[in-house]
């Protein structure tokens, strides 16, 4: 990697401070993509500001139906979670799909959404579980926050502070792995809230996105059946060594299909 | 009375300083004034250098020297060379492109290596490498196996890419069995491509001694020896009496560490050329790009049969990849290690075969474990698989038919198997796969929407490549014996030489029974040193399976003549003579008397001779042997894989696999065991996960772990293995070879079991999730 300057700050504030002052600056999280693209000198910034010592960003708590889970959570916290547990156990599922165990105790939601890598499963909760993203400026609706591959709405140097759920009558999340990087090809995110259904997919395409069809279908009748005669369009979709957009595609449905089963 | 070790499960000696971390692997070897090297590589396959500047790095921070393969060149080195020269159908030798050390005029795949920054620290050559600025006059790259004849000219000394046309056994008959056959079954395949990935990449420490003019070479090597006769002879570094290299410990080889590459020899030369040490370790992504590949034939095949399904002739066209120049051993993959084995099992009266080496803009492909053999394996039990249904004959049945079951066998491909028992392995497989439970099985997985499969595959390999006439009259550059010594402490201890390598077979644990078993002294008291060229006579090293069965055969020469001189002391001591001492259990006794001497007693006499026959003998005890084979062995074995198929996602998992191998006698029970193991790990990454793909510029696209895909402990079951025996017939020990056995039989059993679940007839490597639910929906049973 490229000489950088690393920075340990204590506090949200101070984080923001040390951004500001920076040419280039930017934050770490749990460093599962930072650190590899440092590694192989795809990124050169000029300050490395490390979040992991700011206590407020960690931490999961459930209070009045809402769980809210802290930037800096890692993926075997929310895995492993009573509180995560008892509000979403989709949730804990997901997380406890990502990588392997060393992935798990170093890896953060608040990085993984940040990066919005389009083969990430967090970004199927967020969109399907419509949570909501709170950064040291605003609030983002779910729905509102991945603009594209590797891009969301947040402004530069806006930091995630945390994430809310809001509380589900049901949710489910299957993935099909990639063999290889244990990536999602296609990640389903199901779920009930209130009356309605939402059906987010990651992996599939450039941007996790929601099946509109597939909502729709089981907005009517919430079973597998209801998919059916429901097809994603493979030109919408993403092909490469791995999976063609067509089988891709076809992964939608079957995936969907087992989430709908899971709830 | 020492306990006899030989067939126990001794627990490895040398575990305790890997798994506590104490292991001495090159990149732990610091040599005090050291630099490092970093390496500037091609980033395009195909072009012309027009310039390399090197101005700016040479001027950068902690900078020593950057140096080009112009220099190389220019100070007189040689190139590296191809140690196998096979010849073309016309006679003519092999077309083989000089492979530069560093290229100079012209790159010919994307990773070669063009320069070598020499800096004070890694990081610093590094920095300085990204200040190389090379200038390429780039051009098409050729990477299309099957069209390369039609492709640009990449040599001006290859026309149509094509490095030779071999050809083996008898054409006429073959083609005259084929056209009078009852039925043909024809096969086309890919054998993809695979890239090595040993847990410890290559590494090197140059370091020589203007004083002296000794250069000591440190480097991950599965022959060490044969890197210092490379070196010397072909590329000209240094005299083989002022060269040492050092292998110590290697962490995983698998055939990628036999070869003398262009990275170990830069930095040797570097090192002479700057007058300090340099180290380089490669990173994980110059692993992908520059270690040897293997596989990557494209193969079309017949098989006669008649109405009986008795095989009667066996046609074969092979195109196989050598990607942009010959390696080390690259020649004899896919011709004396592959074409010869193509008789497999069975008693196919004729067989011919063709092969084509063709050149591509991609790394250099070479010996990858098992070499040549899978492919053949391969093939051949994918083709008796099809034909097994098209005769409407069961698998079994089919094979059994054709079963070699007459020893000596002369193959009408060259080779003559000694022993071996066909039948009992198939047998044994098929009782402990539950072969006749399958029905049920698949009955019930039917019930959970699965598509169930069974596949067999009955493999043979040769290993101990030899003899060194025979393997020299078809071209070898090298002998194929090995060394072996023996040195007993005065206390009776012994320290073992060996010509062999170990990087994770667990020598210094095997070698050791043996040697204890052969002298009855204690595994404890045996120590095996190997891998440095400082210590050990020439040792031809670790490849092929060959270690026990040639390695070994020659440290149990020297036991013999260790016991034959300790009974001429023996028979001094006991006022007896040599006739009439026997040599049991590490004791030296006079036929019919009381008298006896521990070997531990002779050995002492021998180094404190106060009462010895010193007009006779020489004090000592130390004895050396160079084993030359008479013969390939043979280990052969019946594998058979179950499968379950989701036919919603085309997802592959194998839910039982069970291999029956004979690798004639064994020594280490447990190390066996492991040895195929990891074989079958391998084996089934190739078929199930494997694949290294080049796009159409001849750029890697699998140059990760996030794209090339490595078999995980969850993607393989548990394991049933066993063995049956018959022992080699012309070594001392028995022994035939273990270590490559695994990845050479189980990929057809994969694919056999994954094509009778979804019932289609062919389907190529790996069978990826998309690729069998293509399948599936293409005509494979609903």
């Amino acid at each position: 990697m490229y000489q950088f300057n690393y920075h340990q700050p204590q506090t949200i504030e101070e984080a923001r401070s040390l951004y500001n002052k920076s040419e280039d600056g930017l934050y770490l999280a749990g460093g599962h993509t930072l650190i590899p693209s440092l590694r192989q000198r795809l990124s050169s910034p000029s300050d490395v500001i490390d979040l992991s010592s700011i206590a407020a960003l960690t931490g999961i708590e459930r209070q009045g139906g809402v769980l809210r889970i802290g930037a800096l959570t890692t993926h075997d916290s929310v895995a492993t979670s009573e509180a995560v547990l008892g509000h979403c156990s989709a949730l804990a599922t997901l997380a406890s799909g990502i990588g392997d165990a060393q992935v798990r105790n170093r890896g953060t939601i608040g990085g993984s959404i940040a990066n919005n890598d389009p083969a990430a499963d967090y970004p199927a909760a967020i969109l399907g579980l419509n949570a909501t993203v709170h950064t040291d400026q605003r609030d983002i609706q779910g729905d509102n926050f991945f603009s594209g591959m590797f891009e969301t709405s947040l402004w530069a140097g806006e930091m995630v502070v945390g994430i809310s759920f809001p509380s589900v009558t049901a949710a489910s999340y299957v993935k099909f792995p990639n063999p290889a990087s244990r990536y999602a090809t296609v990640g389903v995110m199901v779920a009930r809230i209130d009356d309605g259904v939402r059906v987010a997919i990651t992996g599939a395409a450039s941007c996790v996105f929601r099946a509109s069809a597939m909502e729709d279908a089981l907005s009517s009748k919430l079973s597998e059946n209801s998919l059916d005669n429901v097809a994603i369009d493979p030109d919408t979709l993403m092909s490469d060594i791995h999976a063609s957009a067509e089988y891709r595609a076809h992964l939608c449905g079957v995936m969907a299909r087992k989430a709908v089963a899971g709830l | 009375m020492t306990e006899q070790t030989i067939g126990q499960s001794v627990l490895r000696k040398e575990d305790m300083r890997f798994i506590t971390g104490k292991g001495q692997y090159t990149d732990d070897i610091n040599i005090r004034g050291q630099a490092y090297g970093y390496f500037v590589r091609s980033t395009v396959a195909r072009a012309g250098i027009v310039n390399v500047d090197v101005s700016e790095a040479e001027n950068a921070p902690g900078v020593i020297a950057v140096l080009t393969g112009r220099q190389l060149a220019d100070d007189g080195l040689g190139t590296l060379p191809c140690g196998w020269l096979v010849l073309s159908k016309d006679g003519s030798g092999m077309k083989q492109p000089p492979h530069p050390v560093m290229a100079a005029d012209a790159v010919n795949y994307a990773g070669e290596p063009v320069a070598i920054v020499v800096g004070e620290s890694f990081q610093a050559a590094k920095d300085a490498a990204e200040l190389v600025v090379v200038d390429y006059d780039e051009k098409s790259a050729v990477v299309d196996l099957a069209t390369v004849q039609d492709a640009d000219q990449l040599y001006d000394e290859v026309p149509g890419n094509i490095s030779y046309d071999w050809e083996l056994g008898d054409k006429d008959a073959t083609f005259t069995a084929i056209d009078n056959a009852h039925h043909v079954t024809r096969l086309t395949l890919h054998n993809n491509r695979l890239i090595p990935n040993a847990v410890e990449p290559r590494a090197a420490v140059a370091d020589f001694n203007p004083a002296t003019e000794e250069l000591t070479l440190y480097t991950t090597s599965q022959n060490p020896h044969v890197v210092r006769l490379i070196f010397t002879a072909f590329v000209g570094l240094a005299p083989e009496h002022k060269l040492r290299v050092v292998a110590p410990d290697v962490g995983g080889g698998f055939g990628s560490k036999i070869f003398v590459y262009s990275e170990e020899t830069a930095v040797s030369w570097a090192s002479r050329r700057l007058g300090i040490p340099i180290k380089w370790t490669a990173e994980r992504s110059e692993s992908f790009l520059a270690d040897a590949h293997g596989r990557d034939h494209l193969t079309e095949a017949a098989l006669a049969m008649d109405e009986e399904g008795n095989f009667l002739g066996l046609y074969v066209k092979t195109r196989a990849n050598m990607g942009a120049y010959l390696s080390t051993f690259a020649s004899s993959v896919p011709t004396y290690l592959y074409g010869t084995l193509l008789a497999g099992q069975y008693k196919t009266p004729s067989i011919y075969v063709e092969v084509e080496a063709a050149f591509t803009n991609t790394a250099p492909v070479d010996a990858y474990r098992g070499a040549g053999r899978p492919e053949a394996s391969y093939l051949l039990e994918r083709l008796v698989e099809i034909a097994a249904g098209e005769m409407n004959l069961s698998p079994a049945e089919i094979r059994r038919r054709n079963f070699i079951t007459e020893f000596p066998y002369q193959t009408p491909v060259a080779l003559e198997y000694d022993t071996g028992d066909y039948n009992a392995s198939l047998t044994r497989a098929l009782e402990m796969a539950d072969w006749d439970g399958f029905a049920n099985r698949k009955a019930e997985a039917e019930l959970r929407g699965k598509k169930r499969g069974i596949g067999i595959s009955c493999y043979i390999e040769a290993c101990g490549i030899a003899p060194s006439q025979v393997a020299g009259a078809l071209g070898a550059g090298v002998g194929l014996w090995e060394s072996g010594e023996i040195r007993v402490n005065p206390t009776g201890s012994v320290t073992v030489l060996t010509g062999s390598h170990s990087h994770g077979q667990g020598h210094e644990t095997t070698f050791a029974q043996l040697v204890s078993s052969r002298l009855g002294i204690p595994v404890e008291d045996v120590e095996v040193v190997h891998g440095d060229t400082g210590k050990l006579d020439f040792g031809m090293g670790t490849y092929g399976s060959r270690s026990l069965a040639v390695g070994g055969s020659a440290l149990s020469r020297a036991a013999d003549k260790i016991v034959t001189k300790g009974r001429k002391i023996a028979a001094h001591l006991m006022e007896s003579t040599e006739d009439d001492i026997d040599f049991d259990d590490g004791e030296f006794r006079v036929r019919d008397s009381n008298l006896s001497k521990t070997f531990q007693e002779i050995a002492f006499a021998a180094y404190v001779p106060h009462n010895y026959p010193l007009d006779e003998l020489e004090p000592g005890l130390a004895e050396k042997a160079f084993y030359d084979p008479g013969n390939f062995t043979f280990p052969s074995g019946a594998y058979v894989c179950e499968v379950e198929i989701d036919p919603d996602t085309g997802e592959t998992e194998i839910v039982k696999f069970t291999a029956v191998d004979d690798f004639g006698n064994v020594i280490n029970p447990m190390i066996v065991a492991g040895q195929v193991h990891g074989g079958l790990a391998q084996g089934i990454g190739q078929a199930l996960l494997e694949n290294c793909v080049y796009d159409d510029t001849g750029q890697l696209l699998t140059g990760s772990y996030m794209d090339y895909c490595m078999p995980r402990a969850d993607d393989l079951p548990d394991f049933d293995v066993d063995t049956t025996v018959t022992p080699c017939t012309h070594n001392p020990i028995g022994a035939k070879g273990c270590g490559e056995a695994g990845a050479i039989g189980s990929p057809p059993a994969v694919i056999n079991a994954i094509t009778n679940a979804i019932g289609v007839r062919e389907l190529d490597m790996p069978a990826t999730p998309e690729r069998v639910w293509r399948a599936i929906q293409e005509g494979g049973r609903s």
